[in-house]
């Protein structure tokens, strides 16, 4: 107990002392409390960063074992989240559309471990990870899934339609591309309000064409907003592969004027450490491009099988060279900051997490009549037309 | 070409069973099978459900038999635009997911292998771009059929559409039309949310220049759909997803290739004489429907499929208020300044069929919020056949329990 509680405390100058006993506390069978340890490690990046009008952050990543298992824990629980959904909506509990995020797990992750709740994100509809990353919990994903009351927009919003204004994510947008301009109206408040805080406007390889965004940009980049767009490229638009939509589809580059980097989507560290970029140079020139290379196993949505465009092979592939969680579960075994059982564990846990909140969202009323006709303004008008 | 080629040996082929002229359309059921029929269906390998009914002689090759084929609307619009583009060169295909993905509602399923990437072509997602080109190419003289996924985008592209298309043939003072079609689906799917169900009937209606088209049923997606694409102005076409795979039954007049219906005529699906339901799209399912559970009551219903928006069928609509008295109209979309309310305006006022008028009209529309995601809100937010029932009973001044 003594040998755990003095490596515990070590701080920066220790790490060798620690490495010293390492040897000595596996061979009592004694682990540093892992969850809470802060020993900096230096992590590679999977690839070097390629930038466009900029320079590029170093391949060096410092971590520690505390924040390397919140990534581990944070997207496993994000995968089985999107695995429950999936066979929620066969079971017809959830409705409509629903775009699953399975494989851009660390996009999210990386992101949010770079910033505070006081910066904002805005995404399109492949939200469910995006806002459960800000804070939001696993009933309100599952009762807004399944248009309840307990769900985070009371059951009116949907799959596509998530908000945590509390924690600055503004959603959760439906229509290809209109959440950029958004963001830059985030941005631009951000500015105006001086907050010193930016704003990460998120969009897909399909989205990258469309022209507001290129408007957003160029009012962006003129006024210095504090905004940056980050391409979640994950090399299909719905059923069109990039090289079938873009001219271009190196996306980091296509803001021009404005500065870019191409990041690889699948390494959470990678992510972080592109974003931890991305904000100080937001802050003080303006916006930047980033793109996420990235992935997603299912289809666009659940109505489509995802293989029609695309091989099995190269899906399976992915996964098995490129998963994110995978990533990070070697990193945390290479580094013995956790054994193999202690994931398994963890993972036993989130499962039980999930089926718990599902179970807790599908005993969850819908929500009442009345709300039909709540929050069509924010300020009544006192005439209300209903209809026998 | 080949599509053509069948449905007219297949017309040849009735008409070799079908002496007589006239032809029983009934939606029978019970069908006895005739074995020439379905031996002569398998030899042209028709892929649409044949029911027959009645009887059948089967001891020649001379049979009565009272033939009803069926086919769904995205068979009637998928088959209209094939004869169209085959009959037509100029005429080409965009939109998202058209091509390759064979549609995202598989309307435009294996066009691409028939006409080529020269003719259907994948855009990336930026519809204010692909129709700013659609219809640049329509004033070149070319004629492009543009699919919006839903309406919905169509918001992004709506400056073309409007100042683009609708606008030159009268701005150029005739020198340059606009031979364009925009279609997709239009309103409410199931559990799609706020931004995915929309109906933007009213807005195009209001438009001149636009005509704006709504069919029901099969026979109405083929004639409507070809004739949208025969037409030198700018054509909206709402579709409606939920009625995609609903089947209808057509006659072979409609299976024809030179079948066309005509823009700005309703049709009347039901005839009646107590109460006129004026309806369009999804909506004149609900109204039959409706009709239905009235004619239990006592109350005869007549039903108007609208099927063209702009221009309304005025006269139709004014002869039958004249003949009932009593007017209800249907809508899913918004009510404010709706497609109910110009048909009230317009009966009332314009046609003067005000004085024909037993009670105030009544006009069954969504909801005046946001689509709400949750079923149950869901269920409030759009026009229910029970709500066309107590429309029409009031109209007829009889209480609603």
């Amino acid at each position: 107990m003594a040998l755990s509680r003095l490596a515990s405390s070590s701080s920066s100058s220790s790490s060798r002392s620690a490495d010293l006993l390492k040897p000595l506390c596996s061979a009592i069978s004694l682990r540093r409390p892992i969850s809470t340890d802060t020993t900096p490690i230096t992590v590679e990046t999977s690839v070097p960063f390629t930038s466009h009008q900029c320079d590029t952050p170093s391949r060096s990543v410092q971590t520690n074992a505390k924040e390397l298992l919140t990534f581990f824990r944070d997207m496993a629980l994000m995968r089985r989240m999107e695995i429950a959904a999936d066979s929620l909506y066969k079971a017809k509990l959830i409705r409509g559309f629903c775009h699953l995020y399975d494989g851009q797990e660390a996009v999210a992750v990386g992101m949010e471990a770079a910033i505070t709740k006081k910066d904002c994100i805005i995404t399109a509809y492949r939200d469910h990870c995006t806002f459960v990353a800000r804070g939001g919990t696993l009933l309100e994903v599952f009762a807004e899934l399944m248009g309840r009351q307990a769900g985070c927009s009371r059951g009116k919003g949907g799959s596509m339609h998530f908000y945590k204004k509390d924690s600055n994510f503004y959603g959760g947008h439906g229509i290809v591309g209109a959440q950029v301009p958004l963001g830059c109206g985030l941005a631009f408040a951000q500015k105006y309000s001086k907050d010193e805080a930016v704003t990460f406007a998120l969009y897909g390889d399909g989205a990258a064409n469309q022209g507001q965004l290129f408007e957003a940009l160029n009012i962006s980049a003129l006024w210095d907003l504090p905004a940056i767009l980050v391409c979640e490229n994950n090399h299909y638009g719905m059923g069109t592969a990039e090289w079938r939509a873009s001219k271009s589809p190196a996306y980091y580059k296509r803001g021009d004027y404005a500065p870019g980097l191409k990041v690889d989507g699948m390494d959470a560290l990678a992510v972080k450490q592109a974003c931890t970029f991305a904000k100080e140079h937001a802050l003080k020139n303006g916006p930047i491009i980033l793109e996420m290379d990235t992935y997603r196993y299912h289809g666009h949505s659940m109505s489509d099988p995802g293989s029609t465009y695309r091989t099995r092979d190269e899906i399976t592939g992915v996964r098995q060279e490129r998963d994110p969680v995978e990533r990070i579960r070697k990193l945390i075994l290479s580094h013995d900051l956790a054994t193999e059982k202690e994931l398994k564990d963890i993972e036993k846990e989130i499962r039980k997490e999930v089926d718990d909140a599902i179970a807790q969202a599908k005993e969850n009323p819908l929500p009442e009549s009345s709300e039909l006709f709540t929050n069509v303004y924010a300020k009544g008008l006192g005439v209300e037309m209903s209809f026998h | 070409m080949l599509g053509i080629v069948r449905q007219k040996m297949l017309e040849q082929s009735l008409k070799k069973i079908r002496p007589a002229v006239s032809v029983l359309r009934s939606y029978s059921s019970a069908a006895k099978q005739c074995s020439l029929i379905r031996n002569l269906c398998t030899n042209l390998k028709i892929s649409r459900k044949i029911v027959i009914s009645g009887r059948c002689v089967c001891k020649n090759a001379y049979a009565y038999a009272n033939m009803v084929m069926l086919m769904t609307v995205r068979e009637a619009l998928n088959s209209a635009l094939d004869e169209e583009m085959s009959a037509d060169s100029k005429v080409f295909l965009m939109g998202e997911e058209v091509g390759e993905y064979q549609g995202a509602y598989k309307i435009t399923k294996g066009l691409l292998d028939k006409y080529g990437p020269e003719r259907v072509l994948d855009t990336p997602i930026t519809e204010a771009g692909f129709t700013g080109i659609a219809v640049g190419a329509a004033y070149y003289g070319v004629k492009p059929v543009v699919e919006f996924m839903t309406f919905n985008f169509s918001m992004q592209a709506i400056d073309h559409i409007i100042n683009s298309a609708a606008k030159t043939n009268y701005m150029s003072s005739g020198q340059i039309s606009v031979p364009i079609v925009f279609r997709g689906p239009n309103g409410a799917a199931a559990g799609v949310g706020a931004q995915h169900s929309q109906c933007y009937a009213a807005w195009y209606a209001s438009c001149p220049g636009l005509k704006v088209l709504a069919p029901y049923s099969s026979e109405d997606a083929r004639g409507l759909l070809k004739a949208a694409i025969r037409d030198p102005d700018p054509v909206v076409f709402l579709e409606n997803e939920l009625l995609y795979g609903e089947s209808f039954p057509i006659s072979d007049e409609v299976l024809d290739s030179s079948f066309c219906l005509p823009i700005g005529k309703a049709k009347i699906e039901r005839k009646g004489k107590d109460v006129t339901i004026a309806a369009y799209s999804k909506m004149v399912g609900y109204a039959l429907k409706a009709a239905e559970t009235l004619e239990k009551d006592g109350i005869d219903a007549e039903v108007i499929n609208l099927r063209s928006i702009r221009p309304l069928d005025r006269s139709m609509i004014n002869a039958s208020v004249r003949k009932t008295n009593r007017l209800v109209t249907v809508e899913e979309a918004f009510p404010q300044h709706g497609v109910g309310a110009e048909i009230w305006f317009d009966a009332s006022i314009v046609e003067e069929s005000f004085a024909y008028l037993d009670a105030p009209v009544e006009r069954i529309a969504g909801a005046d919020v946001p689509m709400p995601y949750a079923a149950n809100l869901e269920r409030m937010a759009v026009p229910q056949v029970e709500d066309i029932v107590r429309a029409a009973k009031r109209t007829c001044y009889r209480s609603v329990s």
